[in-house]
């Protein structure tokens, strides 16, 4: 499966990882309306973790063994056997918090309107996430590991 | 003859059959469940109550989760009795069915004092989904709720209770609501959120006496408080706690303190059976002991633990603590391990107050470890702190920036970091 490794040697802090994330999540798929227009508020699931110099993008690393599935109250989180990713669904999610609780990365958003968790998802319907698409520094790689 | 039988099929006994098939795809597995449907969430029949959930919400696996894991699920039955010796389960109505390895996962069964009265029309406890089905009903022609204990239970009632637009009165004995999770500080937050939602609460009592109505002294009329005060109701929840569920074990050989006594491959202390969730004392990495905690994930964890080791993968169980996450009457809260220690003074405490904000932040350090977590609002991120105190790191240089509101794992120095980030 896929991974993402940020590298913060070379992150820059620009934050573009967040704004690609956040459109690619949106309904419109369009940088203008997904920010000024869509309601709700589309949200990024990568995060820009900023403590100057050092700065990197963060986002659900999808683990092996992952707590928040083994943690997850309602089954909205759920391993994909096939793939490896770590799956959320919305729709079954009760906004509990318990896997805000145990990721030990922070990975795992409270979903703009405060009912919900989100987080990445890998862009599976994209080759290469856009996150990673659109870092200008190479900061973001993915790379492939054993599920 | 069933290799591997588990009683009990709610989050320890799912936790173990996936387990199991993760490491013998084979092997036949027996779930015996009272329940028709056990594969739901207990921690949403607030949400059913409330209205937030339909039952198909609820349901935390697939609905083939039986089949799909090759299970020959028993629902609808009851375990009445084991033979150790023999190696068999006996259900109601007298079938054995044998095993090779056992799990039992009886959970949990609410605690209920004596309290006069408490067999009147109108009494419930709140832990399965019957209990909310029967609530919700009784609820259409109700108005007023006593709901009495004000810990993670009582208080989700209390919102779903709420949310349908009937008036609550909480009633806790302990001098503070959710006392076993927050400091009064943090209580205090909290408990001025239920009130402003209309809640009436009452702490440092109890309810003496649930009376009757006028007309029909046989449902629940009103309750009468520890001081003599009278409060008029319709229905009483008894929301005081839990207690294992070892009828089964009673009479046997199996080892009983509070709960089923399991070591760290959750054990019992006779060969081939095991014990998983709210009816197992399981370590607690916090206070170094085994102990009761009646908690989802870490049921579902032990369960995992308990159906690897039956099915030959040996695994140690890393240990679990209290720690609980509440997301009721809008206000997101966090607590792990010791929230509300009586002798802080034994402790290191770092806090965060910031009233404008209802928010409060709690670190609680033992020898520059974390031993206690409190976050009321701010919630995002508490799972780095849990993976620094769960693998004891030491905080000593960086424990300043631990409760910054940009705290992330940016804050961390680089060589912790890298040890919680690696790079593959």
């Amino acid at each position: 499966m896929k991974r993402i490794i940020a590298k913060e040697e070379y992150c820059m802090g620009c934050g573009l990882c967040e704004v690609y994330c956040t459109v690619q999540h949106s309904k419109s798929k369009d940088i203008i309306k997904a920010y000024n227009r869509e309601n709700p508020k589309p949200l990024s699931r990568v995060r820009l973790e900023l403590n100057k110099p050092v700065s990197f993008a963060i986002q659900c690393r999808h683990c092996k063994d992952a707590p928040c599935v083994t943690a997850c109250l309602s089954g909205a989180m759920r391993k994909d056997e096939a793939t490896g990713l770590v799956t959320h669904d919305a729709d079954k999610c009760m906004g509990c918090w318990t896997c805000i609780m145990v990721c030990p990365y922070g990975a795992i958003k409270m979903d703009v309107n405060g009912k919900v968790v989100a987080k990445c998802d890998l862009c599976s319907e994209l080759d290469v996430p856009a996150c990673v698409a659109n870092c200008p520094n190479r900061a973001l790689e993915v790379k492939e590991v054993k599920p | 003859m069933s290799k591997y039988v588990i009683v009990g099929a709610s989050a320890a006994g799912i936790g173990a059959v996936e387990a199991i098939r993760e490491v013998d795809p084979m092997g036949a597995i027996t779930v015996i469940s009272e329940e028709p449907c056990p594969h739901y969430s207990r921690p949403m029949i607030s949400d059913l109550v409330s209205g937030k959930a339909s039952f198909e919400k609820m349901k935390c696996r697939e609905d083939k989760f039986w089949e799909k894991n090759d299970v020959q699920a028993l629902t609808g039955r009851t375990a009445v009795s084991l033979n150790l010796s023999d190696k068999f389960v006996v259900l109601e109505g007298g079938d054995h069915i044998n095993f090779e390895k056992l799990l039992i996962a009886t959970g949990g069964k609410p605690f209920v004092p004596k309290i006069e009265g408490a067999d009147k029309e109108g009494v419930f406890t709140f832990t399965t989904l019957s209990d909310a089905q029967r609530l919700a009903a009784r609820l259409e022609k109700a108005q007023k709720v006593v709901v009495i204990g004000a810990g993670l239970i009582g208080i989700s009632v209390t919102e779903a209770l709420v949310k349908r637009g009937l008036t609550v009165t909480l009633v806790e004995l302990q001098d503070k609501i959710l006392s076993l999770l927050l400091d009064p500080k943090g209580s205090d937050i909290v408990e001025n959120v239920i009130r402003k939602a209309g809640v009436t609460v009452v702490t440092g009592q109890s309810v003496q006496r649930i009376t009757g109505k006028p007309e029909n002294d046989g449902a629940v009329g009103g309750v009468v408080l520890t001081k003599g005060e009278q409060k008029p109701c319709d229905v009483v929840i008894i929301a005081i706690g839990v207690v294992p569920r070892t009828e089964l074990v009673a009479g046997t050989e199996v080892k009983l303190n509070r709960g089923i006594v399991v070591d760290n491959f959750m054990r019992t202390n006779i060969p081939d059976v095991y014990a998983s969730g709210d009816v197992a004392e399981a370590y607690d990495f916090t206070l170094n002991q085994n102990r009761l905690l009646p908690l989802w994930p870490l049921a579902v964890l032990e369960g995992r633990v308990a159906g690897y080791n039956m099915a030959g993968k040996k695994t140690d169980y890393a240990g679990g603590t209290n720690m609980s996450a509440l997301k009721y009457f809008g206000i997101p809260i966090i607590s792990i391990g010791i929230a509300n220690s009586k002798e802080e003074s034994a402790y290191e405490i770092l806090t965060k107050h910031d009233p404008q904000k209802n928010l409060y932040k709690k670190l609680v350090l033992k020898d520059n470890v974390i031993v206690g977590i409190t976050m009321v609002n701010g919630i995002e991120r508490t799972g780095i702190l849990f993976h620094l105190m769960k693998n004891r790191v030491n905080v000593k240089k960086f424990k300043q920036a631990l409760l910054s509101d940009d705290f992330s794992l940016a804050t961390l120095p680089s060589s912790v970091r890298k040890k919680v980030y690696r790079g593959d």
